[in-house]
């Protein structure tokens, strides 16, 4: 359980990374999010899942400090390195810039990294030489997870990296992930709004619809009445996918719950 | 012939000039065309006609006026964009415009000052004079170095902000950095094709040279070099025809520009 409990400073030797103590975040009079406590560990996958809208990519802003929060607050390990992988990089055509030179930009003092290794990790060597414009969405996912891994990072962060990724890249996508964490043991945050595939992958699922509907286990979120009431049928698809994986499920969605916002 | 002397000594000042600031406006202009900043560069360049009126008002050095007043409204601007009230190309068409009219008023209402209205409109690059060349070196050799210096950050932002921001990128202080340098390069530039057409020489030379960079900083000096070649054809073209030297400029820029889209692509070998 990743939630809630933690409410002193992290400590150095503690295997927390970063934490979310009781965010909130209003855009005029618009409450984005409420309430929201989280905490990512060293090792960690923490998927956080919500229909769109949820604020769950305000979320991860606020946890990157790209945003202040309006209230509560966010605590990072003393020296944490996070590599980032954001959901859209939209690069001018006319920029002319190759993989690697793409990848050299987030090389520095501190993190001196080598592109070519970075690629051979997540599987896209090949791609070195490419234009960054010209590759596929699956390709540019690998590229970008590549140049977050150059940071060496102690947390890693992805914003909706299934999107633009077929059905297959994606399940690779998440095995490259779940691999990511076995090898590097860093803690892994990501942030999706599609729930295939995403529960298999993970070790904490955190339904959030502008606050923190449920979480825990992915078993657990699944069964829980708040994360039915969110998805709805979509929840009812995830648990026939889910049942080859747990033969104590139940095969049939009967009650479909209305899929309403919470506020 | 003393006349003769005198021809070349203004041309070869002409030429001296455009090449300064054509070394400048390339690796600036790249930037603007990869950020998609045209309609930045044109708010910022209308506005130098009112940092003119403000100069000649003031009795204060006119490079200085204009750049004080370009990076005003180039930081309004941000802070504008921000409450994104209005569509970012509509409020600098706003600016653009509004600025550029309130300085044809301004100086519109110096009776008492004789202003070269087209001069500053259209720029007047045969008139350069020697301090003016040194501005223009100066001013460029600063640009330069601080381009250099901020060269990778920017780069960095350009791809993605937020990637930059995370990865530790001041992000503030080098946007900042690089509106000053667009705000003097156009001080500074003014004179050779004039507020209205000077977004051209920034964003001109470096769509010429896309197709044959293969890396951000090939583009950046090849547009240099193309600006300095649209320079030196405009002012030929110029003294040829007897034609007004800031548009022929922009024309021989529009026309390298139209060439290099007919040179066939090379298939990358090597990438």
């Amino acid at each position: 359980m990743a939630l809630a409990e933690m409410t002193e400073a992290v400590p150095e030797n503690s295997q927390i990374l970063a934490e979310l103590d009781a965010v909130g975040m209003r855009f005029g009079r618009t409450v984005a999010l409420a309430q929201v406590s989280l905490s990512v560990r060293r090792g960690e996958i923490v998927t956080v899942i919500g229909p769109n809208g949820a604020g769950k990519s305000t979320l991860l802003r606020i946890l990157l400090g790209l945003l202040p929060p309006s209230s509560g607050s966010v605590r990072l390990r003393p020296g944490l390195r996070i590599g980032y992988v954001p959901q859209r990089v939209a690069i001018d055509e006319t920029l002319p810039l190759t993989v690697r030179r793409f990848l050299s930009l987030a090389i520095d003092r501190a993190a001196p990294g080598d592109p070519q290794a970075a690629l051979i990790e997540v599987g896209a060597a090949g791609l070195i030489d490419a234009p960054v414009q010209g590759l596929s969405g699956g390709e540019l996912q690998r590229v970008l997870v590549a140049r977050a891994l150059l940071r060496a990072p102690d947390l890693l962060v992805l914003d909706e990296p299934a999107q633009g990724v077929d059905i297959n890249g994606q399940a690779e996508l998440f095995a490259l992930i779940r691999r990511i964490r076995d090898r590097r043991h860093c803690g892994i945050l990501l942030v999706s709004h599609d729930l295939h595939l995403v529960m298999a992958a993970t070790d904490n699922v955190v339904c959030l619809n502008h606050h923190i509907c449920c979480s825990g286990h992915p078993e657990a979120v699944t069964r829980d009445p708040a994360y039915r009431a969110l998805f709805g049928t979509a929840a009812d698809a995830l648990a026939i996918y889910a049942h080859h994986h747990d033969h104590r499920h139940d095969a049939h969605g009967e009650e479909i719950a209305e899929p309403s916002g919470q506020d | 012939m003393p006349g003769l002397i005198s021809m070349d000594d203004f041309v070869l000042r002409a030429l001296v000039a455009g090449i300064g600031v054509a070394a400048v406006a390339g690796p600036l202009g790249a930037f603007i065309v990869w950020r998609r900043m045209a309609y930045f560069g044109d708010a910022l360049s209308h506005s130098a006609l009112l940092g003119v009126a403000l100069g000649i008002l003031l009795g204060v050095n006119l490079n200085l006026t204009i750049i004080a007043l370009c990076l005003a409204l180039a930081l309004i601007i941000v802070a504008l964009q921000h409450q994104q009230r209005l569509a970012s190309d509509t409020l600098l068409g706003i600016m653009a415009h509004a600025s550029l009219s309130i300085g044809l008023l301004a100086i519109s209402f110096m009776e008492s000052v004789r202003v070269d209205l087209m001069g500053y409109l259209f720029g007047d690059i045969l008139a350069v004079t020697t301090r003016d060349i040194l501005w223009i070196y100066g001013g460029g050799t600063v640009a330069l170095a601080v381009l250099a210096y901020i060269w990778r950050p920017l780069l960095a932002m350009t791809v993605h902000e937020e990637l930059a921001r995370v990865e530790g990128v001041n992000v503030t202080a080098v946007r900042t950095a690089f509106m000053l340098l667009v705000a003097l390069v156009i001080a500074v530039s003014m004179k050779l094709v004039g507020v209205l057409l000077i977004t051209s020489l920034l964003i001109l030379p470096a769509a010429a040279a896309r197709r044959f960079a293969r890396t951000p900083e090939q583009m950046g000096v090849l547009a240099a070099l193309s600006g300095a070649l649209a320079v030196s054809f405009g002012i030929a073209a110029s003294l040829r025809w007897d034609t007004p030297t800031g548009p022929s400029i922009v024309v021989a820029a529009s026309a390298l520009y139209a060439a290099t889209n007919l040179v066939p692509t090379r298939r990358q070998a090597t990438g």
